[in-house]
């Protein structure tokens, strides 16, 4: 990790605090939030953009054990897992399983 | 079919039992073993400690919000793109509680004790705890939701260790395939969620500038791919509104 301090304190000032400050802002706010008012579409917009964002990282430039795997074969693997939850009732689940099955196949066919 | 409430919901100690037992049988035991069991193989490869992984999940509770903290932390991002991004993230949370307060709270609650269950406060919780905190008193309505969140917590925090463990232990092949529960995951069940054009815009979009900026070493690349692809999803279905309406 190239970050220099503590990873506990990493933990708390930039994963705690942010994630958890929303939660309590909710019961400051209490009543009266409009769920469909326009910065709160905006920001449901830029979070699942985010989401999408590590997912594409975690595919692309993987850490440890899905490194070994080839580029290929983790890209054909979240492509089929998809497809399988979009023919298959919307099914994360089935989506999931497809996914995992494609990816250690594949892994299996490269001999890792 | 809801199970009835039992008997014992009438006292805050078997309210928060009956909380357990709706968790232990709802379908989110499983999606969260499974969600942090991958979780738990993440923080291994990026070099986290266990106890850091455990903590992780019980401090933050918040899967997106902490596999942007691991994978951000762990691939040198900038310390103050780390938060924001996180923080983005999280806003989610923020109208689950809003939308939960009404029903769980009573004339006699105070701020300070709606903090441990809002702590507990996820989509999953969220969803078993609307769904039955109706057939339990009001009075014992804050013991029940404990009762959900707790159990779910632990949960993730015992499945976030195993997860760890079977990493180090598992052959590399089985180590990749609990990685990829991650991306394979979040991708589907965002996609499922997404109902409005803006959300699966975003996904789309987020899916191609992600990785443009990634591959072209692009500072702050996670924070730009949102808002930039979060922006451009918002305009589409803005104008798409617009054009509804004409």
């Amino acid at each position: 990790m190239t970050f220099g301090m503590e990873p506990y304190l990493a933990l708390m000032l930039l994963g705690f605090l942010p994630s958890e400050v929303w939660r309590w802002l909710g019961i400051v706010i209490g009543g009266g939030l409009d769920e469909e008012s326009e910065i709160i579409l905006w920001v449901r917009a830029v979070a699942t953009a985010l989401v999408a964002a590590v997912v594409a990282r975690i595919v692309l430039i993987p850490p440890g054990a899905l490194a070994f795997v080839p580029m290929s074969v983790r890209l054909a693997a979240i492509g089929v897992g998809f497809l399988a939850f979009l023919l298959v009732r919307r099914s994360a689940f089935v989506g999931v399983l497809v996914g995992e099955a494609a990816l250690v196949a594949g892994a299996l066919a490269f001999r890792l | 079919m809801l199970p009835p409430a039992p008997i014992l919901s009438t006292s805050a100690t078997g309210a928060f039992l009956y909380g357990c037992r709706i968790a232990a049988t709802s379908v989110f035991a499983f999606v969260i073993t499974v969600t942090y069991i991958g979780f738990g193989a993440l923080c291994h490869d990026y070099g986290f400690s266990v106890t850091w992984a455990m903590l992780s999940t019980a401090l933050l509770w918040a899967g997106p919000a902490q596999v942007i903290l691991v994978t951000a932390l762990g691939s040198g991002t900038a310390l103050v793109e780390v938060a924001i991004a996180v923080g983005l993230s999280s806003v989610r949370l923020l109208p689950i509680v809003v939308a939960l307060l009404p029903l769980v709270s009573g004339k006699r609650t105070r701020p300070h004790q709606m903090i441990v269950p809002v702590h507990f406060m996820a989509v999953s919780v969220w969803v078993e705890s609307v769904r039955h905190a109706p057939s339990v008193p009001r009075e014992h309505r804050l013991s029940f939701c404990n009762g959900v969140g707790s159990t779910l917590v632990v949960l993730g925090v015992v499945s976030t260790a195993a997860g760890y463990y079977l990493q180090s232990a598992l052959p590399v092949v089985f180590g990749a395939a609990a990685m990829f529960i991650t991306p394979i995951s979040f991708l589907t069940s965002t996609a499922r969620n997404a109902r409005l054009l803006l959300e699966k815009a975003a996904l789309g979009l987020g899916l191609v500038i992600g990785p443009l900026l990634a591959l072209n070493k692009v500072q702050f690349d996670l924070l730009w791919t949102g808002v930039i692809a979060g922006t451009l999803a918002y305009a589409l279905q803005r104008a798409s509104r617009r054009w509804g309406a004409a």
